[in-house]
């Protein structure tokens, strides 16, 4: 059996080749496949129902494929049950045994394997140490707080050292800041501990800032995989382009004049200039005139929504780099021109085989 | 919307009340009556002897000794039998799942005659010697239905990610079944089992047709009431029967009551 | 640890047949046994059948298969000569049913069950109805507790408290002594049907009990149905201008009374099978419980007391029917 590597080079963490999964007629995955490498920091996204967190639990073993291959390091694990394949998963809910105290809870998997008390107790205090919550092993887990629960959460599971840890959308019930710090350290804690992390999640933010690939999933099928780059500057279709940020998406007469033909194409809003109606056009620009219909102050960046001449909406985001509200606000109900480059224009299609 | 009951409203409510208690108080008073032949009110003096004449009564301590016996076996039972069942139901519909509800429940819904005739019914037929088991068979039947209405109802309350948590983590179904399900339904079938046990404790119809010449202590407070020598002796039993069932059910209150937070 | 595939097809070479099998049988027992942990979890049917195979035995042979042999009993017929039971097909013992005193035994029983039923529905739902709408969580919990208690503690001693207050000598006839209304309590025993020679040996004595016992079983439901009104109903019907009276008889009562129809459901089974009451309180005359026993232990005419004990069974059936299609079932 050989060893079947990635295209990067690195082993296979996890292989699905063609695998379905029905409800009657339902289909939950649609013949998906995909490669997850030894080590990467893997995200599944895509809104409610779109098939990523069936796609999990097929790798978790809590459901079986209607049809199709998934591989754990090259071993075929259909059929096999949870129990007995080398991964590990963090709850949404957390599902923290109730009457277990916190060190109880950690060292479940060990007890199960039979692991001496000695050493289960020294594994549990480096456990919480990794997940810097020290101190808390004698207490239930009623006591403590979400964002707590959750590190419990993550140290029972990677206490058994799995070669493959799986996250489903661990961070829904945490508030905003708590969030965005938890994001930081998983992400840290995942480079020590250098084990591969498969995060499903409908925070395209969120997906965007941890992980090395994303795969985008959208009604039970994978619309792209690539890096946040690729899926952010060049999105294959256009869900994508849709889900991931805003995009604007120009077909038709536009279409036609920008690039040739009346295909779809996508440009990121921030990446458009308004500029004044008599501004000169350099070599390699795209240019259209539209009216600005409303003004949205954010802070840090203002959001326009222009109305151009053909009737289209486009949105454009401007970071308000010497802009107060005030300035700004006075814009709407101009007439302006919008400029990009346009290397910045990308085709869009329907749906892409990856 | 008044925050008040009106005074008819509140008449009523304290009226039943009482109405629904009253009558053991006038138990605990004839255990102390002088007065052995009849019913006379107010009791003519108050005495405690009949509390140690029951102590010399041999065949009262045999039929509450046979009494605690079958509901502790029976009990037992339906634990088994309950918590079975209420685990292969609580969570997927299949084919028969409402029937099987349904049947569980037969027992305790049919009145209890038809239990007692129709166990005796197939005890004649196949020529079965009516023992004490024969007792405990009758009363595990419809004691089932007390522990499976209590853990089903914890099981559907617990989260069905823990056991998934648990198998993930490496435990097989009987592992998780050890150190997962039963600790949380713990508390739910031992509240199933106290409410069993006073169940059986007191029951009397269906025990009239499965017991032999073995006296349960119903029976033998049945018998009793109908006879006409030493009346008091059949308040003290049961003044001793109210507190043996008060304190399961108090238990069983109080189990259910810490878990629902 | 791997999974061991499916045993393949190898050549079997002894012809005998009984070795063949047993090699058969050895390839699938390690098959099992190397498998045995995951077996459960990929067959989950298999676990349910193995979950269910003890209790559904228990309760199809014992319970079920009692039921059957009661129903084939009676069709049995009664030896009249040595007075045993022969197990020779007939249908006499329904064709007794049909008798003028059997029906009057029915209709009485069964009046007797729907007057304890309407007085503990009408006695139960104030209870009920304050419990659910005026008093603080902690004040529930102490009445519900005060309700379960009777519901649980000894029914024979409940039964038998009553035997003594009813007596010629006991409380009641010295409470209306006392307050001159001793002539009022005769007049009451002297009517025809409800009156007897005493309270404790009457069919007002009975009802009485029958009331007592039964009330924990219908304040229950109906408080169970009074809680699931929601309070935004009654809230909206008064902002729409109904005065509580009203609301009471469009809103409220109209919710509850499926918890009525349950609560009725199990004082008017109860009823109908008892045989306790009846010897303890009643007179000579016959409810269906008593006979069914007279018939079975003393005549020892077992043909008619299944058939007999057929009679609550129906009665329930088309009880609990016509329950179901008043929605009572949602509020159990």
């Amino acid at each position: 059996m050989s060893l079947q590597m990635t295209e990067g080079g690195r082993p296979s963490a996890v292989r699905l080749e063609q695998v379905s999964r029905h409800f009657g007629t339902v289909h939950a995955l649609d013949a998906i496949s995909l490669e997850i490498a030894d080590g990467e920091f893997f995200s599944m996204l895509g809104p409610s129902g779109s098939g990523k967190t069936t796609c999990l639990r097929l790798i978790a073993g809590f459901e079986q494929p209607t049809s199709g291959a998934i591989y754990l390091h090259n071993r075929d694990v259909v059929g096999v049950p949870p129990f007995d394949r080398d991964v590990n998963t963090v709850f949404q809910d957390y599902a923290l045994f109730p009457h277990m105290t916190v060190g109880e809870n950690i060292a479940y998997g060990l007890m199960i394997k039979k692991v001496p008390k000695a050493e289960r107790e020294r594994r549990v205090q480096e456990m919480l140490e990794l997940v810097r919550l020290p101190g808390v092993a004698k207490r239930k887990p009623s006591q403590l707080s979400g964002g707590q629960r959750q590190r419990v959460a993550l140290a029972r599971a990677l206490i058994n050292q799995p070669s493959v840890l799986l996250l489903d959308e661990p961070l829904g019930a945490l508030d905003l800041k708590l969030r965005q710090e938890m994001q930081i350290e998983l992400k840290a804690i995942q480079q020590r501990v250098g084990i591969t992390f498969i995060y499903v999640t409908h925070d395209q933010e969120e997906a965007l800032t941890m992980s090395d690939r994303i795969a985008v999933f959208n009604q039970g099928q994978i619309e792209q995989v690539g890096s946040p780059a690729e899926i952010y500057e060049a999105p294959a279709t256009s869900f994508v382009a849709g889900f991931v940020g805003t995009s604007n998406i120009l077909r038709g007469e536009l279409a036609q004049h920008f690039m040739g033909s009346p295909e779809p194409f996508a440009v990121r809003p921030e990446k458009i200039r308004i500029c004044p109606v008599d501004a000169s056009v350099p070599a390699g620009t795209c240019a259209v005139t539209g009216k600005i219909r409303d003004v949205v102050y954010l802070g840090v960046h203002t959001r326009y929504l222009v109305e151009l001449e053909g009737g289209t909406d486009v949105t454009v985001i401007q970071q308000n780099v010497q802009e107060t509200s005030q300035s700004v606000l006075v814009n709407k109900g101009q007439r302006v021109m919008l400029m990009w480059d346009k290397v910045f224009n990308h085709r869009l299609s329907v749906r892409v085989e990856v | 919307m008044p925050s008040k009951a009106s005074f008819g409203l509140k008449a009523a409510t304290g009226f039943a009340l009482l109405f629904l208690h009253f009558p053991i108080l006038v138990i605990v008073l004839y255990a102390f009556t002088t007065e052995e032949a009849s019913f006379t009110f107010p009791p003519p003096g108050l005495t405690t002897r009949w509390i140690t004449a029951i102590g010399e009564r041999e065949d009262f301590w045999r039929a509450l000794a046979l009494s605690l016996q079958v509901a502790a076996i029976a009990t037992l039972l339906a634990i088994v039998l309950g918590t079975l069942i209420a685990l292969a139901t609580y969570r997927r519909q299949f084919f028969g799942r409402d029937t099987i509800s349904l049947l569980v429940v037969l027992p305790i819904a049919l009145p209890g005659i038809v239990t007692g005739i129709a166990l005796r019914s197939s005890l004649s037929l196949f020529d079965v010697d009516l023992t004490v088991w024969t007792i405990i068979v009758g009363h595990a039947t419809f004691c089932i239905v007390t522990v499976y209405n209590n853990v089903v109802a914890r099981l559907r309350r617990m989260s069905g990610s823990l056991v998934e948590a648990s198998m993930d983590l490496g435990a097989t179904s009987f592992q998780t079944f050890r150190h997962v399900v039963l600790p949380n339904i713990a508390t739910s079938l031992l509240a199933g089992g106290m409410l069993a046990f006073a169940l059986s404790f007191d029951e009397i119809i269906v025990t009239t047709f499965t017991a032999g010449s073995d006296d349960t202590l119903p029976i033998w407070i049945f018998n009793q009431i109908n006879r006409p020598r030493d009346r008091p002796v059949t308040n003290v039993a049961a003044i001793v029967v109210i507190l043996i069932t008060l304190v399961p059910i108090y238990l069983a209150y109080r189990l259910t009551q810490d878990t629902r937070e | 640890m791997a999974l061991v595939s499916q045993p393949a097809q190898t050549p079997l070479s002894p012809r005998n047949p009984v070795s063949r099998l047993r090699a058969v049988l050895a390839l699938w027992g390690r098959y099992l046994w190397q498998n045995r942990r995951a077996l459960l979890y990929r067959h989950p049917n298999i676990a349910l059948v193995l979950l269910l195979l003890l209790p559904m035995l228990w309760m199809i042979v014992i319970y079920l298969g009692s039921i059957s042999a009661m129903l084939v009993q009676s069709f049995f017929s009664v030896d009249d000569f040595t007075g045993s039971v022969v197990p020779r097909l007939t249908t006499r013992a329904y064709i007794e049913l049909f008798t003028p005193s059997h029906l009057d035994i029915v209709a009485r029983t069964a009046g007797m069950a729907a007057a304890v039923t309407i007085t503990c529905a009408v006695m139960a739902f104030p209870l009920a109805y304050y419990m659910a709408r005026y008093a603080t969580p902690r004040i529930r919990g102490l009445m519900y507790l005060a309700v379960m208690i009777p519901l649980w503690s000894s029914f024979l001693v409940r039964v038998y408290a009553w035997k003594l207050i009813l007596a010629d000598e006991g409380i009641i006839t010295w409470f209306l002594n006392a307050v001159g209304l001793g002539g009022v309590l005769d007049a009451i025993l002297g009517l025809p049907l409800i009156g007897g020679r005493t309270l404790s040996f009457s069919f007002l004595g009975m009802f009485l009990v029958f009331v007592y016992i039964w009330l924990p079983y219908m304040i229950l439901p109906i408080h169970a149905a009074l809680e699931r009104v929601p309070k935004s109903y009654i809230e909206a019907s008064s902002d729409l201008g109904a005065k509580p009276g009203y609301t009471f008889r469009r809103v409220i009562l109209p919710l509850a009374f499926p918890g009525v129809v349950a609560g009725s459901i199990f004082t008017f089974s109860l009823t109908l099978g008892d045989f306790i009451v009846p010897s303890i309180i009643g007179n000579s005359s016959f409810f269906i419980g008593r006979a069914i026993q007279s018939h079975y232990g003393t005549s020892g005419n077992i043909p008619l007391a299944a058939a007999l004990t057929l009679v609550p069974i129906v009665i329930m059936a088309v009880y609990l029917l016509m329950a179901k299609r008043l929605g009572a079932f949602d509020a159990l």
